[in-house]
């Protein structure tokens, strides 16, 4: 079985970031990019089920400019077999994500598709949902447990939701998105780093995957949250109580 | 042209959540349009909820109700599906849910049935499609128009439309009640529902509690983690937790607060042995009052904080159980 990781390059998560003055948007020109951490736990998932001989081989997908190929690099160093990256322009959404990574699935026929639930920019957290409605196949969103049946071609997921836990059967095919406590993802090392210059990028058009860039959302502008007032350092806990009950009046 | 809201219920009410996502249409309603409550699941609860929910608010026109035992179970492959079917029977022009792990799950993927983009966690409406959602985890908030055809597809953040005085006990008649027809709803998902682990707690849900309390890694241990829930006892309070508290396991993952865990804004909100990751500030920041206590003087959670006490939480927390009033 063969499985299809979604690869996201986005701005590194230690970075404070930057709006830009004409609010177009966030800064990512001179500010370091790395591979989105969900993303990572999504790979690292995908490589230890053919460490378990679940997986036959492992691809990674990523749409985007030329730099994604980077991202795809630090993939391919991690332990991807090989990849392949979508030419295309910066701002893509979610839908039209979906429908690339549905045209890829047509084309390399996966057995299970594993991306992040969200990718650290833009927050949206919908990618997996709409890929797996677009091709028919069951979806585990928000997973902290996976186990492959290679018998059964089926996958239980616990997925972690709100008030607990939830665990669902799924038959393969099926895309699976990833919750932070999945895994705790390996870093690449230097020989695998030096191996994953020779391993494969297949470069594809949005034109070959027959999917247009029309989009039914614009930004109209990105603005700085409201900054909250600073507040007062207080000396002991009875002037905490006595502020709390007379002055904020939560008490 | 109608909005429709996809509502959730428990034990036979609505849930908090869908009163908010109400509130949230609400905002959308011009005065030649309609509200309609979409209500699925399997049973007398379902009926039950149902008739509560025609005459839970003034704006809501109509209840639909899909019951079948394919709905038992929130699976988004059934979801989606039945979505897509009362959008086509309905032609809604707006369809709403909440910003949960429901929510979150069903919309976007209903979304891609319908061919158009959905914009979650929309935490203001400015026009009928032009929303406000947080992006890099609340350090900015970015303005979104959506421009397809019909329906724009939303899930909001309850704590942004909190429940007003009109649907708290409006006492307006009951609006009709229709089910939904399902002899066309096709069957072929391939997903199977096994179980649900609940945390079973005493103390309020997290996502809607008045008071929240929360743990950080300084407590060391879940061991030591049962002195905030103490003090949670003592203010009828939720429990929360950072990320590293969760990861290092003294409390299970639920009770995490942050960017990718719940989203919180109570009226009090305090925070122990927190440092105050931007991760976790994004998910607090609406609080009304943050209280922080924290070793370290310079901790960015001081940051946000309107009263900052320096000092040694296992010396203040044993203080302020003794010091405060108990919850009235």
């Amino acid at each position: 079985m063969k499985i299809m990781v979604a690869i996201k390059r986005v701005v590194d998560y230690a970075v404070k970031i930057r709006i830009k003055s004409d609010k177009t948007g966030v800064e990512t020109t001179n500010v370091k990019m790395s591979m989105n951490p969900f993303c990572e736990i999504a790979l690292e998932e995908a490589l230890r089920m053919k460490e378990s001989g679940v997986a036959s081989e492992v691809i990674a997908v990523s749409m985007g400019p030329t730099q994604c190929v980077d991202t795809l690099r630090t993939g391919l160093a991690m332990g991807a077999d090989r990849a392949i990256h979508v030419d295309a322009p910066s701002t893509l959404y979610p839908l039209t994500v979906a429908k690339l990574l549905k045209a890829l699935v047509q084309v390399e026929k996966p057995g299970l598709l594993i991306l992040g639930k969200q990718a650290i920019d833009d927050d949206c957290n919908q990618t997996g949902q709409m890929v797996a409605g677009l091709l028919n196949w069951p979806q585990g969103t928000f997973a902290s447990k996976v186990v492959v049946d290679k018998e059964k071609k089926a996958a239980t997921v616990d997925r972690e939701v709100d008030g607990g836990l939830e665990t669902l059967c799924l038959d393969l095919p099926a895309v699976i998105t990833t919750d932070l406590r999945l895994n705790q993802p390996r870093y690449a090392t230097l020989p695998n780093i030096m191996k994953a210059k020779s391993k494969p990028i297949k470069k594809m058009s949005l034109a070959e995957l027959n999917v247009d860039l029309r989009s039914d959302l614009e930004v109209v502008q990105v603005t700085a949250p409201p900054v909250r007032k600073a507040g007062v350092i207080l000396s002991s806990v009875d002037e905490l109580v006595d502020k709390l009950k007379n002055e904020a009046h939560v008490i | 042209l109608g909005t429709l809201v996809i509502a959730e219920h428990e034990g036979g009410s609505l849930t908090a959540s869908s009163l908010s996502s109400i509130e949230a249409a609400g905002k959308l309603l011009s005065k030649d349009s309609s509200l309609s409550l979409l209500l699925a699941g399997a049973g007398p609860t379902l009926q039950e909820a149902a008739a509560k929910a025609a005459s839970c608010h003034p704006s809501v026109s109509q209840v639909l109700v899909a019951d079948s035992d394919k709905f038992k179970n929130p699976l988004a492959e059934p979801w989606a599906k039945l979505v897509h079917l009362v959008q086509q029977k309905g032609e809604y022009s707006h369809i709403i849910a909440a910003s949960n792990s429901f929510g979150k799950n069903i919309l976007p993927r209903a979304a891609a049935l319908l061919d158009v983009s959905p914009i979650t966690d929309v935490i203001d409406i400015s026009e009928s499609n032009t929303f406000v959602r947080p992006i890099y985890a609340g350090n900015a908030l970015s303005t979104i128009r959506y421009t397809g055809s019909d329906p724009c597809m939303l899930t909001v953040r309850s704590t942004s439309f909190p429940v007003g005085s009109t649907s708290a006990d409006s006492k307006t008649n009951p609006v009709p009640i229709h089910q939904v027809d399902l002899s066309t709803f096709s069957e072929d998902w391939n997903s199977r529902h096994v179980k649900q682990t609940t945390q079973d707690s005493e103390r309020p849900d997290l996502g809607s509690a008045r008071v929240v309390i929360t743990g950080g890694r300084a407590l060391k241990s879940a061991e030591n983690f049962k002195l905030i829930e103490k003090l949670a006892e003592k203010l009828g309070a939720a429990v929360g937790a950072t990320r590293a508290a969760v990861d290092a396991g003294y409390v299970p993952n639920d009770l995490q607060v942050g960017q990718t865990g719940k989203i919180v804004a109570p009226e009090l909100y305090m925070a122990f042995g927190v440092s105050g990751a931007i991760q976790h500030i994004a998910g607090m920041r609406d609080s009304k009052v943050i209280v922080a206590v924290n070793k370290d003087a310079d901790a960015p959670i001081f940051q946000v904080a309107d009263y900052g006490l320096v000092g040694d939480l296992f010396e203040i927390i044993p203080e302020l159980l003794e010091k405060l009033p108990e919850k009235k």
